[in-house]
């Protein structure tokens, strides 16, 4: 019986106070032919100790040497302080904020990663978190349709060069709203967006949403972009690395007057790659647009005695208060994720994520230089930031499941989701890598290219 | 004190820094930061110190009772947390070849399958983040199951008035229109209001059963009938599957669609609001619409298996890809963890102990004299009325949740469902013990003994906690939403 705590008196005494005989009798008001038979297929229960031989034995398994895949979920070192303080059971097993005076801890916690986010992006408002970068992007093209009220189309012009994971998602979460993106092509030698192409663009749209660094590692020119997109009347979405963002000019600087909304995934700021989740969509926008936001906001206030404290504010936005006419449907968000990238921003500071930053771009740029060394080069001649694209002689699946013989994970094949980008490898290196890690990467990959050739 | 206002101008945390040899600024100049982020520059120690006691200031289960209803807080098990924590699960990448990612993707599997036992559903897909996401898919399956059939005069979902406000606000997220359906004195919903409501414009109805008052829906094989019959259908909100595993399955019930909170009936942590995960389990008839991805076990010649991942190329109707990759992975391992150590045997202990604590906790307020709203069975949670305390005494059902916390106990949910005043909603959960039931209901008659002798001592509760009670009204009038250096004494 386990985490139940009852023995066979406490049962006893309750039953009596109840005023029936079993336990089976609680359940009386469900129709007999409804009852349930059996639930057979589910496996008997197990002990801890037998559970955790299983799942061992499975971790084993997935165990790897070296990553250099990228793609929008990026392997950076996570302090060790990090998960200590987040797994302790006074952050891990609250529930959200809800009562303002006994959740203090979680509410300022939240506010204080507000005020990170918020400067990070250049911004002046931060949510208290989304689902993830993807999800998140979706509730951002919802909100930038709220907020301009200027457009009457529903549509919305997206960079091609935006993570066509990210693409996806959003239309499958926008399209009952009979909301579309349309796409703007990315041009195929500089691996961005080519700012000549701009004027032949005459529809009306909602907004533009640019993705920084792009999905290929490569620098938008998004000065240019933002000007451009708001003298058309158009509201600017930044999708962002927060690590980048350390040394990246941020959102809320973008042109003259900034871009209006800026997301992104959280991940890289502690979380652990994990399969894909659980991570965290950050959110922020200009003042004007925080009414429009989606999901908790935490703000501070004063208790009867006029001390400090925090609360969820605006809740008037959200969906238990406003039920049908609400911002986004969005309750529970990624807390503990939160939780995690602030403690992971607070032992970093500004210095420690430039330095990460840095070091990563450092290490991207000597693993170019030493496939250029094997004649292996990049798709594309723009400047980029810790994520190439390079061109093999072979197919990337060929590379990527003979680096996987290695325990390497070589990257991603972009000729499946792109096929004007045949035999092409998109790659990460983070500060994670020494040299000769990457070494070691380039002999591998350099070494899985002849065996095709040959 | 903000960790800001511990910061000082230069202190790093060198522990975090490479020593490494400076790099040029690789950044094109108009492309560059000019200013640095204001970020705390603190030391390790600082960072400890600052959030352990901020965590300190939380409720939380392993600290407190923590009856909230319609939110489970139960145990959340450390074997969940240690187990997919391990490394190997922690470091995988989502886009690492399938063969290294096999012993995760079997847990995915088997998960899948104990789901859909547990649901009486033929399929399960894990891919939602959240009860509300899963809320999301089904209804989205819904209307592509009526769009694949070009029957798409139906842009009507009706919403029982007592649902979780989520509810009302999917719908409208799948552009459907929102026609709500009272519920009668008995808890029910109202069957000639449903009969009235519905028409060619209806696409479906979303239930929880047991209802959002703690009630189990009897009449639900009838709604399900004229829901069908109308050509709607039905989709199954599982926020309360706890009160009834191995009992009553929703796809006995005829539903058509679930979403189940794992981070309520299976015991992943709440985290100070999230991350959740809400995976959801058709019908037949939905079955081709599933968001994707989904995991398979492929059986070779050789009698091995392998697992593979399937997308929209295998699943052309799916209402697609719902996160970047696989939805709250290191979530759903947790859940995984938990469901094998239960077992069959354990999910059905869960369901009749959670409804033995509640019934016994109803029992025994009733029994003290507070208004029970719907007294005749309690399932996994229950209701109870301050009105009287609020007309007699002037001490509404907050005053009351906040002289909990002074107690020692989190309060109960306050205020839902809106169509009962001054309620409080009340979930004791499997894992609590005669004893904590019983010091709870000890605390609840000596509040309602000080609200009647010294109502002011209970108005301006809580007292004991890190601040009194909070100005909302200033948070939201006078909007601090970040620290400028200036704002936060």
């Amino acid at each position: 019986m386990p985490f139940i705590p009852h023995t066979p008196d406490d049962v006893q005494h309750m039953l009596n106070t109840i005023g029936v005989n079993d336990i089976d009798d609680l359940f009386d008001e469900i129709p007999a032919s409804l009852r349930c038979q059996n639930i057979d297929a589910i496996p008997s229960g197990l002990s801890e100790r037998e559970v955790d031989k299983i799942l061992r034995q499975r971790a084993t398994q997935d165990t790897y040497q070296l990553c250099f895949a990228g793609g929008g979920a990026y392997e950076h070192y996570i302090p060790s302080a990090v998960w200590e303080i987040t797994t302790r059971g006074e952050f891990y097993s609250a529930y959200t904020p809800y009562q303002a005076e006994a959740s203090q801890g979680t509410l300022q916690l939240i506010y204080e990663y507000q005020t990170m986010m918020s400067s990070l992006t250049g911004m002046e408002v931060s949510n208290a978190s989304l689902y993830d970068g993807a999800s998140g992007l979706a509730e951002a093209v919802l909100m930038a349709v709220r907020a301009n009220r200027k457009i009457k189309s529903r549509k919305l012009l997206v960079a091609g060069s935006v993570n066509p994971r990210y693409q996806k998602v959003v239309n499958n979460i926008v399209k009952n709203q009979n909301i579309c993106l349309e796409t703007l092509s990315y041009d195929i030698k500089q691996g961005n967006i080519d700012i000549n192409s701009l004027p032949a663009i005459q529809d009306q749209y909602v907004a533009l949403i640019i993705q920084q660094p792009n999905y290929f590692g490569q620098l938008e020119e998004v000065d240019t972009l933002t000007d451009w997109a708001q003298q058309h009347n158009m509201l600017v979405i930044a999708v962002v690395n927060p690590i980048a963002l350390s040394i990246l000019k941020p959102p809320g600087e973008w042109g003259t007057k900034g871009a209006d909304i800026a997301c992104g995934e959280g991940q890289p700021l502690g979380i652990p790659l994990s399969s894909g989740g659980p991570y965290f969509g950050f959110m922020t926008c200009k003042q004007s647009y925080v009414r429009q936001m989606p999901g908790r906001i935490v703000g501070a206030t004063v208790d009867k005695q006029g001390k400090t404290g925090y609360t969820l504010t605006l809740q008037a936005r959200e969906q238990h208060i406003r039920r049908s006419k609400a911002t986004s449907n969005i309750c529970t968000n990624q807390g503990l994720m939160v939780t995690a990238a602030t403690i992971y921003l607070s032992l970093l500071g500004a210095a420690g994520l430039t330095a990460i930053a840095e070091q990563s771009m450092q290490n991207t740029r000597t693993l170019v230089s030493m496939l250029a060394e094997k004649n292996i080069t990049c798709q594309f001649q723009g400047h980029y930031f810790h994520e190439i694209v390079v061109k093999l002689p072979c197919s990337a699946a060929t590379v990527i499941n003979a680096l996987a013989q290695q325990n390497i994970i070589a990257g991603i094949d972009l000729s499946k989701t792109y096929p004007e980008l045949p035999n092409t490898l998109l790659i990460c290196v983070t500060e994670t890598k020494s040299h000769q890690e990457i070494r070691h990467f380039v002999e591998q990959l350099h070494a899985a290219t002849l065996i095709k050739v040959g | 004190m903000l960790i800001f206002q511990h910061s000082s101008k230069g202190r790093q945390n060198k522990a975090q820094i490479a020593i490494t040899a400076p790099s040029n600024n690789l950044v094109p100049e108009h492309l560059r930061r000019k200013t640095p982020a204001f970020l705390p520059e603190v030391s390790e120690l600082q960072a400890v110190r600052h959030y352990t006691r901020l965590s300190q200031k939380n409720f939380s289960i392993d600290s407190h009772f923590y009856p909230l209803g319609s939110c489970t807080m139960k145990y959340n098990p450390r074997a969940c947390n240690i187990l997919a924590s391990l490394p190997g699960f922690t470091q995988l990448h989502p886009q690492a070849p399938l063969i290294m990612q096999q012993g995760f993707m079997a847990c995915m599997f088997e998960l899948q399958e104990i789901l859909a036992e547990i649901t009486g559903m033929p399929a399960i897909s894990l891919a939602p983040m959240a009860g509300a996401q899963g809320e999301f898919a089904g209804i989205a399956m819904i209307k592509a199951y009526h769009d694949a059939r070009n029957d798409t005069a139906r842009c009507e979902i009706l919403v029982p008035d007592a649902a979780h406000g989520t509810n009302p606000a999917t719908a409208v997220m799948c552009g459907y229109k929102v026609r709500e359906i009272p519920t009668n004195l008995e808890g029910d919903v109202d069957i000639s209001a449903l009969k009235a409501a519905i028409s060619e414009k209806t696409a479906g109805i979303m239930l929880t059963n047991p209802s959002t008052l703690g009630v189990f829906e009897r009449q639900i094989k009838d709604i399900s009938d004229i829901i069908h019959k109308a050509g709607g259908l039905l989709y199954y909100d599982g926020a309360n599957l706890n009160a009834i595993l191995g009992k009553v399955r929703p796809g006995d019930m005829g539903f058509d669609v679930i979403h189940m909170n794992l981070h309520k009936t299976f015991s992943t942590p709440h985290g100070g609001g999230g991350p959740g995960a809400g995976p959801v389990g058709v019908s037949h008839r939905l079955r081709p619409y599933l968001p994707v991805p989904i995991v398979v076990k492929n059986k070779h010649s050789d009698n091995t298996f392998t697992y593979q991942w399937e997308d929209e190329q295998q699943h052309p109707q799916s209402i697609g890809q719902l996160s970047a990759y696989n939805g709250n992975a290191g979530i759903l391992l947790r859940a995984y963890i938990y469901a094998r150590m239960l077992g069959k045997e354990g999910m059905i202990r869960v369901a009749e102990y959670a409804t033995l604590n509640a019934n016994y906790m109803m029992q025994r307020l009733k029994n003290s004299g507070f208004e029970v709203t719907f007294p005749r069975r309690a399932t996994h949670e229950f209701i109870i009325s301050l009105r009287y305390l609020a007309k007699h005494y002037n001490v509404n059902a907050m005053d009351f949740a906040k002289r909990l916390l002074d107690k020692g106990f989190h309060a109960p949910t306050t205020y839902f469902p809106l169509l009962v005043p001054e309620c409080f909603l009340i979930e004791p959960t499997e894992t609590e013990s005669k004893e904590a039931i019983d010091a709870f209901v000890e605390a609840m008659q000596e509040i309602a003994e000080e609200a009647k002798n010294d109502p002011n001592l209970v108005k301006n509760a809580p007292y004991t906690l890190p601040v009194q009670r909070l100005d909302d009204v200033k948070a939201a009038r006078e909007l601090n939403l970040i620290y400028t250096t200036t704002n936060i004494d």
